[in-house]
């Protein structure tokens, strides 16, 4: 599969094959067009960062992916398969789990309710155990409900409860977005520990600091597509560049 | 003193029906968004069902009880399916004018072929007679039909709070979208939340067919008080249903023996004050 990869995804890991391997991906949020032709690979075990700025159509990339986007054309293939055409809980069921910038916990359920619901779709998951070592906060709120938590405590519940389902590609979008430092730099380490249990992650982030401690590679999404991409150790070489494309 | 017993009774069976079908419309606008206006009709069926399983079949009322919910059930899972699906992500008005058509058709249906007089149900052996409770007499059938509906209530609520499916369909009831991506495989179960709604009014209607006996209007004449329910319990609550449906089903009795003149009209005029104060209903959630 290494030969397929386009110009704009030069950056590619050496070890394994691609588990995702997304080309010409076109979406629409009703009559307005996002994305235009993205390409990109993610190989299995990586950590790969999604930049760009507001409304470049990270997001609309992610959710493309999980098939919650009505309109999408062009090839995102899983482990091979394509599944640009799958409904969204088929694709869940292939082993993709997507953690939403809204965090998504339901306010009719608890905290135990929410982390529950997401069905196991393959062996494999962390046993719950595993989970409250991750983020202890939740062990103590297990009955309060799910939208009492704070904003870190959600978004911990938010990456918890898809840990657990056997999924081993996750897509996490901003999920550092309003967070106190601290919590910023728990979610890092849980990140940077997901990978070394050998989660794959495809990460959506404003926060370049942030995903600079755990990315493995980056791509630079700009008006729905990707115009650069680069791995951690190109990335001091590329700091200009960057700057200019995220305006920071 | 006995009349107003007679008449308490005669609002808890009321209040049973009201509470078996505003407990399915609440479950049904949850899932579906849809104001379901064709339940009168549905609750009509079961008892028709009811009817021809006994005549026809020679299948008895306590079997009825479990296949007219589960037949009409069906029934209404293949309009969900056909229908009531492609309206998802519309206005509410296409849906309720829809479920009212279809409530239109099926009535006619049936007025084509029974007219609009009753046909008889007889009370099953075991339930006929009546108690002495010291302070008034009670028919068998009666206060049967009154536990049974609150069984079932309570049943369908710990269904909905406390398991595990109920999750899934309070979370989706929420964010149909992200529960689908988790796995869950959300048109699925919307049909069958919709076939859970339309059963349990099924099931009022076998309950009510030896009591009110089984006609093709007698939805259409219920079917307008229950929504006044709803509208004063609230869409968003499924123990608010509950509640309300019985309360209103005895504070209507009462008023027929305080004051008969009123008791058709106490349940709008009660409608009307609460959206005066709360236009969410009493215990509804903002839309």
């Amino acid at each position: 599969m290494a030969e397929t990869a386009t110009a704009e995804a030069p950056a590619k890991a050496a070890s394994g094959g691609n588990l995702l391997q997304v080309r010409n991906l076109e979406a629409w949020y009703g009559e307005s067009h996002i994305l235009h032709g993205i390409n990109f690979d993610v190989n299995a075990g990586e950590v790969v960062t999604l930049l760009g700025r507001n409304g470049a159509g990270k997001t609309t990339t992610l959710k493309s992916i999980m098939g919650i986007i009505g309109k999408r054309t062009g090839s995102v293939k899983f482990n091979d398969q394509d599944i640009i055409r799958t409904t969204s809980d088929k694709i869940a069921r292939m082993g993709i789990a997507f953690c939403p910038e809204e965090r998504g916990i339901f306010a009719s359920l608890d905290v135990r309710e929410n982390l529950l619901l997401p069905p196991v779709v393959r062996p494999g998951g962390l046993p719950l155990e595993q989970i409250f070592d991750l983020f202890p906060n939740l062990k103590e709120r297990l009955n309060s409900q799910g939208t009492k938590l704070s904003g870190g405590e959600q978004q911990m519940l938010a990456i918890a409860r898809i840990l657990r389902t056997g999924a081993n590609f996750l897509m996490l979008d901003e999920p550092t977005e309003g967070l106190a430092p601290v919590i910023i730099q728990q979610i890092g380490h849980t990140i940077a520990r997901l990978k070394k249990e050998g989660f794959t992650i495809l990460l959506v982030e404003q926060n370049f600091r942030f995903a600079s401690t755990v990315a493995d590679r980056y791509y630079v999404v700009e008006h729905g597509k990707i115009i650069d991409g680069f791995s951690n150790a190109e990335l001091a070489a590329n700091m200009d560049k960057l700057h200019t494309y995220l305006g920071v | 003193m006995q009349a107003l017993y007679a008449q308490l009774l005669v609002g808890l069976i009321n209040g049973s029906f009201y509470a078996l079908l505003s407990l399915g419309l609440a479950v049904i606008f949850g899932m579906l968004n849809i104001i379901n206006f064709a339940h009168g009709a549905l609750y009509m069926m079961g008892a028709f069902v009811a009817y021809f399983l006994l005549n026809l079949g020679g299948i008895n009322y306590w079997w009825a009880l479990l296949f007219a919910p589960i037949i009409v059930g069906i029934f209404g899972m293949i309009l969900e399916r056909t229908m009531l699906q492609w309206l998802t992500g519309l206005d509410h008005l296409y849906g309720l004018l829809l479920t009212f058509g279809i409530a239109l058709i099926v009535q006619g249906v049936f007025q084509n072929y029974f007219g609009s007089s009753g046909l008889p149900y007889a009370i099953p052996d075991q339930l006929k007679g009546g108690m002495n409770l010291g302070f008034m007499f009670l028919p068998v059938y009666r206060g049967w039909v009154v536990i049974f509906s609150l069984v079932v209530c309570i049943a369908t609520w710990f269904l909905i709070e406390k398991t595990r499916l109920g999750a899934y369909l309070r979370a989706a009831t929420e964010n149909p979208t992200l529960v689908r991506a988790f796995g869950v495989n959300v048109p699925r179960m919307i049909t069958l939340t919709y076939g859970l709604g339309v059963g349990l009014a099924a099931l009022a209607g076998v309950l009510s067919a030896p009591i009110n006996q089984v006609r093709p209007l007698m939805g259409a004449d219920l079917i307008i008080v229950v929504f006044a329910v709803v509208v004063i319990g609230g869409m968003g609550s499924i123990m608010g249903s509950i509640i309300t449906g019985f309360a209103l089903g005895v504070i209507e009795g009462l008023t027929k023996y305080f004051y008969p003149e009123a008791s058709n009209t106490v349940v709008f005029v009660l409608m009307v004050l609460v959206l005066l104060v709360k236009p969410t209903g009493l215990t509804g959630r903002a839309a």
